[in-house]
């Protein structure tokens, strides 16, 4: 009972907790910290000149652009899928829901290898369509495409995983007062749903795109690496790396490691200043 | 209790709402069952009853928001069903509020104006007019810049009182409008609702699983159970007169013995009097309210039982008595206590207005 009523701020660690703590930081800084260290030291270790030749490299731009792009059609998708899929189960009763929440939890637990090797099982010169599409003259494995299929798979849950427990959380009723007060479907979703998401669905995105521009193993597989053409960033990473271009490599690496510290930054802030309209079940 | 009285007028005013062998289940649970009944112009009606029986689900259909599997809904003679929600212009005011909790106070009252289509939206000036002329009604002049998060709980049911009215609905539907509040601030709003609505002069049904709300505010309660209407009448009828044993019980405190009905006589143990009318024959249920009793000496007439505890509460005294093998908690005020009430003290107890139900029907 004493310990029980005894005010939180007065607790102390006791000796063996503090060593875990200090054991603990200390894996953190050796597993974490270094590695980022490696790849700016190793990226600038030739200079700063050789490092912005590396990253002005024709290659590296065609990468970053591709990145880009495949991030830009992958995200706003999801983001769309999410919104729509976290609609319906949190604000409908249907059969067949909790088979659609695992359904859309199938990505997080599968290979990404998995994602990427379906679509060319299905759309590959021996896939299911293959030689429909080669007879349509249709490229989808070793383009543009199935780079994006490839990272929209991977990438589908992290949307609608953030937004569902946020909804169902919020229940229907202002989307109904909304109807009772002679709103629309169209909006209501606007005016009264949206406005109630917002911050979970740009945490959403967030971590959407931070998966969608480093991912490496679903795109892998459908890409080819034809370098220029097919490579995404994390892709030319691993081609300079194979290349011996360890100054490249780690060029590009670099890059992808501020992506993932901006990334930090505004998912912090919007922790932060935004949790109460987070999912509460998150944090993780 | 305080009870309505009956407003006379209502009679003669037309029906507005009529509600036809509605019926509705979500999955296999029937969640209501062949329900009709009608409410007149500007009727207060409530909607009584424990959870489950269906009272939320009704007031769903009546807003649009849920689809009976059958049955009528008509509004001033209109096909009430036929009309998707936003098009029946009625107010509903959740049992959670469900303010817009992104929008201020005003924001939240002006919101059905603003969502009306261009040729029928008020201009901006006209809508700040109304607004500001509704939260002077719910008296919340100076809070029209304030977020929901940043109100009391009877703050919040005004501005969505506020809100629905704003539309000029045609009916106000109340889900749990006090369920909410502490017991003070329910008192006072209580009131102050039903001013409000006889001011608004609009049809209202709300829903309650307090019978003390519903009969102190209604000008008529119906009492669901188990997704079927029991009963339908004014508060002093229904009180007087429940339908059942259940309605009975739910009403208010009450005291149940066996008893017999034969040749136009009632017998409780050795207590005999004319049988009530309408009485059933045979083997049956009677039933008291523990403050409708009156007490004799051990050799009068009524119910023997014996005194085992007496409390005092203010003027009014609390007499736990065993009749017949049972403990029963009586209430007696100011001059009905019998003299020299204390435990041990053998009396007859006479219950004023008994009630007599046939024992085979369940509680």
């Amino acid at each position: 009972m004493t310990v029980a009523a005894r005010p939180l701020s007065s607790v102390r660690l006791p000796g063996l907790a503090f060593l875990l703590v200090v054991a603990s930081a200390a894996v953190m800084a050796v597993l974490v910290l270094m590695p980022l260290f490696v790849v700016f030291h190793d990226a600038f270790s030739k200079g700063l000149g050789k490092y912005i030749a590396s990253i002005r490299e024709p290659d590296a731009l065609a990468a970053m652009r591709l990145t880009l792009l495949v991030a830009g059609i992958a995200v706003p998708l999801n983001a769309l899928f999410g919104i729509s899929a976290a609609w319906c189960i949190a604000k409908f009763e249907f059969r067949g829901k909790s088979a659609l929440l695992t359904l859309i939890d199938l990505p997080f637990s599968m290979s990404p290898v998995v994602s990427g090797l379906v679509w060319v099982l299905l759309f590959g010169a021996q896939g299911w369509f293959g030689t429909w599409l080669i007879d349509h003259d249709v490229k989808i494995i070793f383009s543009t495409t199935g780079l994006v299929l490839a990272t929209i798979l991977v990438t589908f849950p992290f949307v609608a995983r953030e937004l569902i427990p946020l909804m169902q959380d919020q229940g229907a009723d202002e989307e109904s007062a909304a109807l009772t007060l002679g709103a629309g479907g169209l909006t209501t979703f606007w005016k009264i749903t949206l406005p109630n998401i917002r911050w979970a669905l740009l945490y959403g995105v967030l971590l959407c795109n931070a998966r969608a521009m480093g991912e490496f193993g679903a795109v892998s597989v459908v890409s080819g690496h034809i370098r220029g053409l097919t490579t995404t960033l994390p892709l030319h990473v691993e081609v300079l790396y194979n290349d011996y271009d360890f100054v490249g490599a780690f060029a590009a690496a670099s890059l992808l490691a501020s992506l993932g510290l901006v990334t930090l930054v505004l998912k912090t802030a919007l922790e932060w200043r935004h949790a109460g309209e987070l999912s509460a079940n998150r944090r993780h | 209790m305080n009870f309505q009285p009956t407003v006379d007028t209502n009679a003669k005013s037309p029906l507005s709402l009529e509600i036809s062998g509605i019926s509705k289940s979500f999955g296999r649970f029937p969640a209501l069952n062949n329900v009709s009944l009608q409410a007149r112009d500007k009727e207060f009606l409530a909607l009584l009853g424990p959870s489950g029986s269906g009272k939320t689900t009704l007031l769903r259909v009546l807003a649009g928001l849920e689809r009976p599997d059958a049955g009528e809904v008509r509004f001033a003679g209109e096909d009430f069903l036929a009309l998707p929600v936003r098009r029946r212009r009625v107010g509903m005011v959740f049992q959670h509020y469900a303010l817009f909790r992104h929008m201020t106070v005003a924001q939240n009252v002006a919101f059905g104006l603003k969502v009306r289509p261009r040729s029928e939206r008020p201009s901006k000036s006209e809508i700040d007019d109304r607004v500001a002329d509704l939260l002077s009604l719910v008296q919340l002049e100076d809070l029209g810049k304030r977020f929901p998060a940043q109100l009391s709980g009877g703050q919040r049911q005004r501005v969505a009182l506020a809100r629905a009215l704003a539309i000029e609905p045609r009916m106000l539907l109340l889900d749990e409008p006090f369920g909410a509040l502490d017991a003070q601030v329910r008192r006072d709003l209580r009131r102050w609702l039903r001013d409000l609505h006889d001011r608004a002069g609009v049809t209202t049904v709300f829903v309650t699983h307090d019978q003390e709300e519903a009969l102190d505010l209604a000008d008529r309660v119906a009492i669901l159970k188990g997704g079927e209407l029991k009963q339908l009448g004014a508060p002093n009828e229904v009180y007087e007169n429940p339908a059942d044993p259940f309605i009975y019980d739910f009403l208010g405190a009450a005291c149940r013995l066996p008893g017999v009905v034969a040749g136009g006589r009632l017998t409780v143990a050795d207590w005999e009097i004319k049988a009530p009318k309408d009485s059933p024959q045979g083997p049956v249920e009677v039933y008291f309210r523990p403050d409708e009793v009156s007490f004799a000496p051990a050799d009068g007439s009524g119910l023997a039982g014996e005194v085992k505890a007496v409390a005092a509460r203010g003027p009014d005294v609390r007499i736990e008595c065993l009749i017949e093998g049972r403990l029963f908690e009586l209430e007696a005020n100011g001059p009905t206590v019998p003299a020299g009430v204390a435990p041990g003290l053998a009396l007859r107890i006479k219950p004023l207005r008994p009630k007599v139900y046939a024992s085979s029907q369940p509680i």
